[in-house]
């Protein structure tokens, strides 16, 4: 038995066979280029820079999806670095002048940043230099060819032994088997250790230099609380451990319990919490956190990454498994929301403003045989639980009566071929676009709910694209245009005896969670881990004071007052917390 | 409007200094101007609008930095610039809130 102490930066124990991840850092030799090959070179260095842009873009979507934004301001950040002037400047100077490769020019350039920032004093500061190793890594395996996403999964239940991870290795991980996180390097600020932390995965970091000695397989113990990492733990200490492991279960469970409880403000109003997953295992985290139902099952996942369009069996099965899973629960399947930035294929060609392009309902209408195989698939799984079916991005109550039309027809073929469906499977649209807003008290004649979907609404009622660096800090869900016309929609939904959901990012910040009770929303639907501390607050307030504060911030006009009133009433309510 | 150079001074707030977060909201903020933006820290001068220049200040919680802001709407980009480096603290307030 062997006793590594690390700093601990993720609390929590956890016992399982260790997985070695090599550092496989490709190396990078000095090798030099001809004259005629540069202008070659620096069109394989641009086109690595765009693709490395896109892989960054992409974590970013899924960790601020996943864990909220302020863990994608990361990958933010790295954008950011990617699109610098100077590093880009730098990079292309080295191979037009000095005839370097591109991946010595990429390795040259990034050494200096990483030297400087290992040897700043600040610890935190110190931490940068893990981010300027991320983007090489992505630049480097993109140059070389090499797989870009290193995929960290397991076979069993494994602790992680590495080096050091990046952001975006962390942002891989396998959720199922990885038990807990120990690197050689690192300290508290690291991503790493926010993300594990957000993960709740045990994790010690800053171990030095003694994991070579570790194999993968071997047993160990990752002691999150005290930084310890043991390995080959003999059995008393096993047994020690193994009550701690139990203990925390226990504390789970209790957690459990608590959100077991009711999301009932102190006056008794009751808000219904419920999830969004993207992926079918996501169910297990939904009925963990005492989701009420899935409110968005968004289903892009079967198109992206597939050489070939899912067939509807392919479709019915992903759906069948999540209504199992969720046990009768309400399950929104919101259809293809493919398009903008998410593009599936290459096939067709680029747009020139593709937020305002062929994208979700859209593209669905355009490519009816593929939207007929998920409705299908819909129809056919509606009978085996509590289903709904919802239209992405409908702008004009054309669109909405086209895809009824398609789900009409469909359910007469099924009929005629026997095959068993719910007939009366509610429908509903999501409201993104201000035209939507405008026309809701028509739409609500021909839906059964809406679910007001903020991430896209804010950025078509403020014109911003929040991918654009020159334009994102424009983007701001707290905009009094934008809060008007969430309350259209609620009034409007309200008026029309249709259900109401807010669902995005907004639904997920606890900063919001008063105004949008306040709003008169009683229906939220929210990444699966926001949903403790959301319900936490629900059980705070009273739905009286939550009006109090929307008719507050009626009267103001400007998004930053709005943000820091909103801010200073959460710290009213929770002051141990601040 | 004349191009005279605007030169701002503010302390960094947040406790975790100008690490990459802030810096990118700092120069997310400075391209959109079209003035010239740097940044001095102890005699050591870097363009504001590249976000490896920002972060090779390593500037920790407390430590004062000079804007100079050159150019048509240096005014309004100085104010901008010193606003946010203002909310730099809200950064910490949010890790509070979550």
């Amino acid at each position: 038995m062997r006793v590594f102490q690390g700093i601990a930066v993720s609390p929590g124990v956890a016992i399982a066979k260790a997985m070695v991840v090599d550092d496989q850092q490709p190396r990078v030799t000095r090798r030099f280029i001809s004259r005629a090959n540069v202008d070659a070179e620096l069109k394989r260095l641009a086109s690595a820079m765009d693709l490395v842009a896109e892989q960054i873009q992409a974590s970013q979507d899924e960790v601020a999806t996943e864990l909220g934004d302020q863990y994608g301001a990361i990958f933010s950040a790295h954008l950011q670095m990617v699109r610098d002037e100077k590093l880009n400047e730098s990079l292309i100077d080295s191979i037009r002048y000095r005839h370097y490769t591109a991946e010595y020019a990429v390795s040259q350039s990034f050494a200096r940043y990483i030297q400087f920032f290992e040897r700043v004093p600040n610890p935190f500061l110190r931490e940068r230099a893990g981010d300027f190793r991320d983007i090489e890594q992505r630049l480097l395996n993109v140059l070389f060819g090499a797989d870009a996403k290193r995929k960290l999964a397991a076979k069993q239940p494994s602790i992680v032994i590495a080096h050091d991870l990046t952001p975006s290795e962390m942002a891989n991980l396998d959720r199922v088997n990885i038990r807990g996180i120990v690197t050689e390097v690192g300290g508290p600020g690291s991503h790493s250790a926010i993300v594990a932390e957000a993960l709740e995965l045990p994790a010690v970091v800053g171990v030095g230099a003694h994991l070579r000695e570790i194999q993968t397989d071997t047993t160990l113990i990752i002691d999150g609380h005290q930084g310890r990492v043991i390995v080959q733990p003999d059995e008393e200490t096993i047994a020690r451990y193994e009550k701690e492991v139990e203990q925390q279960r226990q504390t789970k469970i209790k957690l459990r319990g608590l959100r077991d409880l009711p999301a009932v403000t102190t006056d008794g109003e009751t808000i219904t919490l419920m999830a969004n997953i993207e992926f079918p295992h996501e169910a297990d985290a939904c009925i963990e956190r005492g989701a009420s139902g899935v409110g968005l099952y968004r289903t892009e996942f079967l198109y992206l990454g597939q050489d070939s369009e899912p067939t509807e069996e392919d479709h019915y099965q992903v759906y069948s498994k999540v209504i199992r899973d969720m046990q009768g629960s309400p399950i929104v399947i919101r259809t293809l929301d493919l398009g903008a930035d998410k593009i599936f294929g290459d096939e067709h060609p680029p747009e020139q403003n593709p937020f305002l392009g062929l994208r979700s309902i859209r593209l669905s209408l355009r490519n009816t045989d593929q939207f007929r195989r998920q409705l299908r698939a819909i129809l056919r799984a509606s009978v085996l639980g509590n289903v709904s079916v919802m239209f992405p991005l409908v702008s004009t109550l054309h669109e909405l009566r086209q895809a009824k039309m398609l789900l009409s027809d469909l359910m007469e073929d099924l009929e005629e071929q026997s095959i068993a469906f719910n007939r009366d499977l509610k429908v509903g649209i999501m409201v993104e676009v201000p035209s939507s807003v405008v026309m809701l008290d028509r739409f609500a004649q021909e839906i059964d709910f809406i679910s007001i979907g903020t991430n896209d609404l804010v950025q078509y009622t403020l014109a911003v694209d929040r991918n654009n660096p020159d334009v994102a800090t424009l983007y701001n869900s707290c905009d009094p245009a934008v809060l008007r016309l969430i309350q259209m929609a609620v009034d409007s939904a309200h008026e029309g005896n249709i259900g109401v959901t807010l669902c995005g990012q907004m639904g997920g910040n606890p900063v919001y969670t008063m105004l949008l009770i306040g709003m008169g929303l009683r229906s939220l639907s929210v990444t699966p881990s926001a949903i403790p501390e959301i319900k936490q607050i629900c059980r705070t307030v009273s739905a009286q004071k939550c009006r109090e504060l929307a008719t507050r911030v009626r009267d103001m006009d400007n998004a930053w007052e709005i943000k820091r009133l909103l801010r200073e009433h959460l710290r009213q309510l929770f002051p141990d917390d601040a | 409007m004349g191009d005279e150079s605007i030169i701002r001074k503010v302390v960094v707030p947040n406790r975790q200094g100008l690490h990459a977060r802030p810096a990118n909201m700092f120069v997310k903020v400075a391209l959109q101007y079209q003035s010239q933006v740097e940044i001095t820290r102890d005699g050591l001068k870097v363009s504001g609008k590249s976000i490896l220049d920002v972060m090779t200040l390593a500037a920790e919680q407390g430590t004062e930095l000079t804007i100079i802001v050159t150019g048509p709407d240096a005014e309004t980009a100085a104010d901008a610039l010193v606003d946010v480096v203002k909310r730099f603290i809200e950064e910490d307030d949010e890790e509070n809130e979550t």
